[in-house]
């Protein structure tokens, strides 16, 4: 009977690839999307997931999300450091800058500043140059998608020089770090050289940096902070979640997001179970005479659902082939890198399919069951 | 009620076992205003070997009694014994396994599955019965070949004439060697000529001395080929006819008459329809 039902789905090969173009384009749209707005909204906090070092992130306890930190007073760092669980805390600075290039062009630029002795914070891998050059006077590195961004089709080149907040830079390396929401070029210095940039600023450290002791709890440790220095701490996972959180409550991400993702399943679940409906009303007459000749509604369910199976593992495998090229190639593009297809998006489109499916399935079979079989017997 | 019921017609006695007693069937379909009686009582015998016609007006319950006897449809009352068994008593998966081995069905629109060969058409009751396919497909090969359809095996029904399609759904009806064989106006959708070559087709290779064939039609240039003739009117029996097949037989067209006018023959010498004595 398995092998009726593939002959009566593949038979008619203009039906059987509408079901499963439809299945294909719905996990496309949806996976494709999922994965996009996945990726982005893991950009919002991807400074946070770059810092490798450091267990906990100390700030002003008003902070809502990464990019929006005041600054500290020199002394919390002191402060912090003397908190029992807390084994190091170093400074470290997030902002915005201007840099202005030879040619005049500027370009806004996301400005981190690592604690000088320890390089906490620093990128750790490395595309030119060396980590250690960083010590030396006004040296700054880029990351490799920003250089491309202030340096479209030029050649890495170090020793470049050019102006941040109109203090002369000059470039000793070029790393990799993860793209950031706004795609702006990622700019590392020391934090004594944030402090020649800033120069009008008191205090420039938002950020502090710190590891629990060996064997205390570090939500424990972040409690502690909080009650000796009244600010906020909180585990690199907690600040991740709070940012994203702070992306997904507070912008129309999600919901421009959401309705792309809902379009793709309710335009997937329209077309591929208009055709599965169509096909079977089609057939409907040959699964009365199939009934009559002494197939039970059992077989039947079971010849509807492999029908239904096949169309949407075919469909959804070409649908994430076709996802993985798209990845494939646009992670080429500068604004695209970073986001790929990922594990939680094929299997919740997965599921999103098989519900399609099993919708689809559901209203046909309720024709077919409540088919009597002596339809067969009108003209 | 007897699970087997017993012949009503004088020469019980001498008939051999009945394939098909219907006892005072009755079938309402609806309630209230919109109540209708197709069947108002009909009592029916169909005898193995032979080819019963069930003919009538439109509308007359022909097509409802053979559904009831089919097992296609429930009956709202009366008694019915189909090969044996009680069909009123039988529902469920017991019904449905009966049908599957014991009723062949010829269909007036064929129903054949538009997506599957011919030979594979034919071979699904064995598929269904859970007969390997090679074999199915083998010995539906063969029951093709025995209606004339040896050449024909591997096309879509969209590549068979009329005709060739209801010699598939004859195939088909007949490819697990059923005890009854159920046909619905199996000449209505069929040219004058090729009506002539399925009702042959039915006698040669359909009946069988075991096998009963009932045949829904209310096409009377097919009326000579039954052994009994059932008229049916309103809902109930009218007539019971005996034809007398000397006289009555339909000549059947010449070969170069057939070739003239276009239609596919079968073997002349195998189209001559048999007559039980």
């Amino acid at each position: 009977m398995n092998w009726l039902a593939l002959r009566m789905l593949t038979g008619d090969r203009s039906k059987y690839l509408s079901l499963i173009l439809s299945i294909t384009f719905a996990t496309l749209l949806m996976t494709q999307q999922v994965s996009i707005f996945m990726g982005i909204v893991t950009r919002s906090a991807s400074q946070i997931l770059d810092v490798r070092d450091a267990d906990l992130w100390i700030m002003d306890n008003k902070v809502r999300y990464a990019d929006e930190a005041p600054y500290l007073r020199s002394n919390d760092l002191q402060r912090v450091r003397g908190v029992p669980g807390v084994e190091w805390a170093v400074r470290f600075h997030k902002s915005n800058m201007t840099a202005r290039l030879e040619d005049g062009n500027f370009r806004n630029a996301i400005m981190l500043g690592i604690d000088d002795a320890t390089l906490i914070g620093a990128p750790h891998s490395m595309v030119e140059g060396e980590l250690a050059d960083l010590n030396l006077p006004h040296a700054v590195f880029v990351d490799k998608s920003g250089y491309e961004y202030l340096w479209p089709n030029e050649p890495f080149q170090l020793d470049r020089e050019f102006h941040v907040n109109d203090r002369r830079v000059v470039l000793k390396g070029i790393c990799k770090a993860s793209a950031p929401f706004t795609t702006l070029p990622v700019l590392y210095c020391r934090f004594t050289e944030i402090e020649q940039l800033l120069p009008a600023n008191r205090n420039v450290m938002n950020f502090i940096l710190a590891k629990p002791t060996a064997g205390s709890d570090p939500q424990e440790v972040c409690q502690a902070i909080e009650q000796n220095c009244g600010l906020m701490a909180l585990t690199q996972d907690g600040f991740f979640w709070k940012t994203i959180e702070y992306f997904m409550v507070s912008t129309g991400i999600p919901i421009n997001f959401g309705i792309t993702i809902s379009l793709g399943f309710i335009v997937g679940a329209a077309v591929a179970g208009q055709t599965f409906y169509l096909f079977t009303l089609e057939n409907l007459k040959q699964f009365g005479a199939l009934k009559a000749m002494g197939v039970t509604n059992q077989r039947l369910i079971g010849m509807i659902l492999l029908q239904a199976s096949v169309v949407s593992g075919i469909g959804y495998g070409l649908g994430m082939g076709i996802t993985s090229l798209f990845f494939t190639f646009t992670n080429r593009l500068a604004p695209m890198a970073g986001i790929h297809m990922t594990s939680i998006a094929a299997t919740g489109v997965g599921l999103a399919v098989l519900i399609i499916i099993l919708l689809t399935s559901l209203f046909s079979l309720r024709k077919v069951l409540f088919l009597e079989p002596a339809v067969v017997f009108r003209g | 009620m007897p699970a087997v019921l017993t012949s009503t017609s004088p020469a019980a006695v001498a008939a051999p076992p009945l394939a098909v007693a219907c006892r005072q069937i009755v079938k309402v379909f609806g309630e209230g205003d919109t109540k209708t009686v197709a069947l108002n009582g009909v009592d029916l015998d169909v005898y193995p070997g032979q080819m019963t016609l069930l003919v009538g007006q439109s509308g007359c319950g022909k097509t409802t009694l053979i559904s009831i006897i089919a097992g296609l449809l429930n009956a709202t009352s009366g008694a019915l014994s189909v090969l044996g068994q009680d069909l009123i008593r039988m529902k469920g998966t017991p019904l449905v396994k009966f049908r599957q081995k014991n009723i062949g069905f010829v269909f007036q629109q064929y129903n054949l599955l538009p997506t599957l060969t011919a030979v594979e058409n034919a071979a699904i009751p064995l598929i269904i019965a859970g007969v390997p396919r090679r074999k199915a497909l083998a010995t539906s090969q063969e029951i093709l070949a025995s209606v004339g359809l040896e050449n024909r095996l591997h096309l879509l029904p969209s590549q068979l004439s009329g005709g060739q399609q209801q010699r598939v759904a004859i195939a088909r009806a007949l490819v697990h060697e059923p005890n009854l064989l159920v046909c619905d106006e199996p000449t209505a959708a069929l040219d004058a000529q090729s009506g002539q070559t399925v009702m042959q087709l039915l006698r040669r290779v359909a009946l069988q001395p075991q096998r009963a064939v009932i045949v829904v039609t209310h096409d009377n240039r097919v009326f000579g080929y039954g052994d009994r003739i059932i008229h049916m009117d309103d809902g109930i029996v009218t007539q019971v006819e005996t034809p007398d097949h000397t006289a009555t037989a339909p000549q059947p067209l010449s070969h170069e008459t057939l070739q003239h006018r276009g239609h596919e023959t079968l073997e002349q010498s195998s189209i001559v329809p048999e007559r039980t004595p």
